[in-house]
């Protein structure tokens, strides 16, 4: 099994205006995702990430506050998964809520830092 | 009704968010003023965004309503402190969100138990106030106080978003000219002020219960809110009448035959025909303690009227062994004090059972400005039926059913107009 990082990006702002009880039900369904990513036994963990945040950037090291992209944008938390390849893991993804609001899921191969095979 | 608290974890408990964020509303409403009410509303769907975003990776807090207020109070001290409040706050506690001193212990005092039961309280009086007319204090009460957004309100009244985003608008203005507080009535005041709350949510209630929209749960969680809402006032010892009590019984006893009054199919099963043991017990009882509570005073309001006749209803265990007699002095007493073509219609159908048909059908012709009413033409129709004037029946049934739009309703209709053949 390799491990791999989804990066969600959007999907927040197009819940803006929604009713609560229709983001009560959004929500319900990441927690269905969730769970059955558990239940299979793929999931390593993931975070929710703050919009607000600083970069650094230069040899001056320059600090700036963020956000620094648009909210659609924003990487808004991500997680890691295990999965046979990147195909399996992209399959995986698919059951994500974020997809019904507008948002995007970019899967990354965990690379493994000893001798490539 | 009221369910109890999901066991899994992952599930939070229904409506949730739409109650909390009715809550904090009311609150942050309280604290900035009505004419900020927009900015209150923002600070909501804010602080629901934020909870979504978080709690969606799968870790709920272990109070998930605390962990709201407490992204709300930082919202609101965040936007008081860098002065973001658009119109001037001219709440009582004003001058209290001035100060760096007093800022945060004061939301923070806001946010306790009895200052959300009590700024809920508020709003409600407000809502209600009788320079409002009922159909804007319904739109405005499941906005603010039941966490409803503008489409939802359209939905349940079948109507567009157009024309309730419009009602809502001009309920603010007439709030915000009149310079409605958001504050108790007077001592003097209070009963009445209170008596008009009761009938909107006795309205709301209505709207739900008798609504003929398809789908069930809408009506379901109309009925839902305004007993929520009258539970509110029960436990206020400011609103808690013995005419709350007599709503609250009324509705116990109504919601009590929800499930029984339509069948899978969504067919209507009549008061006669439905299987009392699908009745639901626990709020039969819960009904009869809200009736005993009702009966203090020396005041007997509509609304104790109406819940006693629901109460020997839904008391009794065959429809044969229904106090026909003490249900019809019931609407005598009723119609004494009313005009309500509803009402002597109701009691001509219980006259039926007590004088026969014949006398029931010769009070149903007599009255005036009901021809127009799908549940006279039916209830007429019936009688016809049951002393075998077919010919009359069908025509009443033909009438009936020009008058309504419900598919429910068209069904039952159609299933008695097969019967005068």
């Amino acid at each position: 099994m390799e491990k791999f990082l989804y990066l969600f990006r959007g999907g927040m702002s197009e819940n803006i205006g929604q009713s609560a009880e229709a983001m009560q039900a959004h929500m319900q369904k990441w927690m269905g995702w969730m769970k059955t990513l558990e239940s299979k036994g793929v999931l390593v963990g993931g975070e929710p990430l703050d919009p607000k945040g600083m970069q650094l950037s230069g040899v001056n090291k320059t600090i700036t506050d963020g956000p620094f992209v648009e909210a659609k944008e924003m990487v808004g938390g991500f997680l890691v998964v295990k999965a046979k390849d990147i195909h399996e893991a992209a399959e995986l993804a698919k059951g994500c809520p974020i997809l019904e609001v507008d948002g995007k899921i970019e899967v990354r191969p965990i690379q493994k830092m000893d001798m490539p095979k | 009704m009221s369910q109890p608290e999901s066991k899994d974890p992952g599930k939070i408990v229904d409506h949730l968010f739409r109650h909390e964020a009715g809550k904090m509303v009311a609150v942050l409403t309280r604290m900035f003023g009505f004419s900020n009410i927009e900015q209150a509303e923002d600070v909501v769907q804010d602080t629901i965004l934020s909870a979504l975003h978080v709690w969606k990776f799968g870790k709920i807090p272990e109070n998930p309503s605390a962990w709201l207020y407490q992204t709300a109070k930082n919202k609101a001290i965040d936007m008081l402190r860098r002065q973001q409040v658009k119109h001037k706050i001219d709440s009582e506690i004003a001058y209290l969100l001035k100060s760096e001193y007093t800022l945060a212990p004061t939301v923070s005092e806001m946010f306790t138990e009895n200052e959300i039961q009590d700024s809920q309280l508020r709003m409600m009086f407000a809502c209600c106030h009788p320079s409002i007319s009922p159909e804007l204090q319904i739109s405005l009460i499941l906005k603010t106080l039941c966490g409803l957004s503008v489409k939802e309100i359209a939905n349940a009244f079948l109507t567009n978003e157009e024309t309730i985003g419009k009602r809502l608008y001009r309920t603010k203005e007439k709030i915000r000219n009149e310079k409605i507080p958001l504050e108790y009535p007077g001592a003097e005041a209070m009963p009445s002020r209170t008596a008009s709350i009761l009938k909107t949510l006795y309205l709301l209630f209505n709207e739900g219960y008798n609504s003929s929209h398809q789908e069930r749960l809408i009506r379901e969680d109309l009925c839902e809110e305004a007993m929520r809402l009258a539970l509110l006032l029960a436990e206020n010892e400011k609103t808690s009448l013995p005419e709350t009590h007599a709503l609250l019984a009324l509705m116990c006893y109504h919601t009590s035959r929800f499930n029984s009054r339509l069948d899978d199919k969504g067919m209507i099963i009549l008061l006669k025909d439905q299987d009392r043991s699908q009745w639901n017990k626990f709020l039969i009882t819960k009904g009869n303690e809200y009736m005993e509570r009702s009966a203090s005073g020396t005041n007997v309001s509509d609304l104790h009227l109406e819940a006693a006749i629901a109460s020997i209803h839904a008391n009794a265990m065959h429809y044969e062994q229904t106090d026909w007699k003490s249900i019809l002095r019931l609407y005598d007493v009723l119609l004494s004090r009313t005009d309500n073509p509803m009402v002597s219609l109701n009691r001509a159908v219980v006259c039926a059972e007590v004088q026969g048909f014949e006398t029931a059908i010769s009070l149903l012709e007599e009255m005036k400005g009901l021809t127009e009413n799908c549940y006279y033409n039916t209830s007429l129709a019936e009688m016809y039926l049951n002393i075998g004037n077919k010919t009359e029946a069908k025509k009443l049934l033909g009438k009936a059913l020009s008058l309504t739009s419900s598919n429910a309703e068209i069904e039952l209709i159609r299933k008695k107009i097969n019967l005068c053949r």
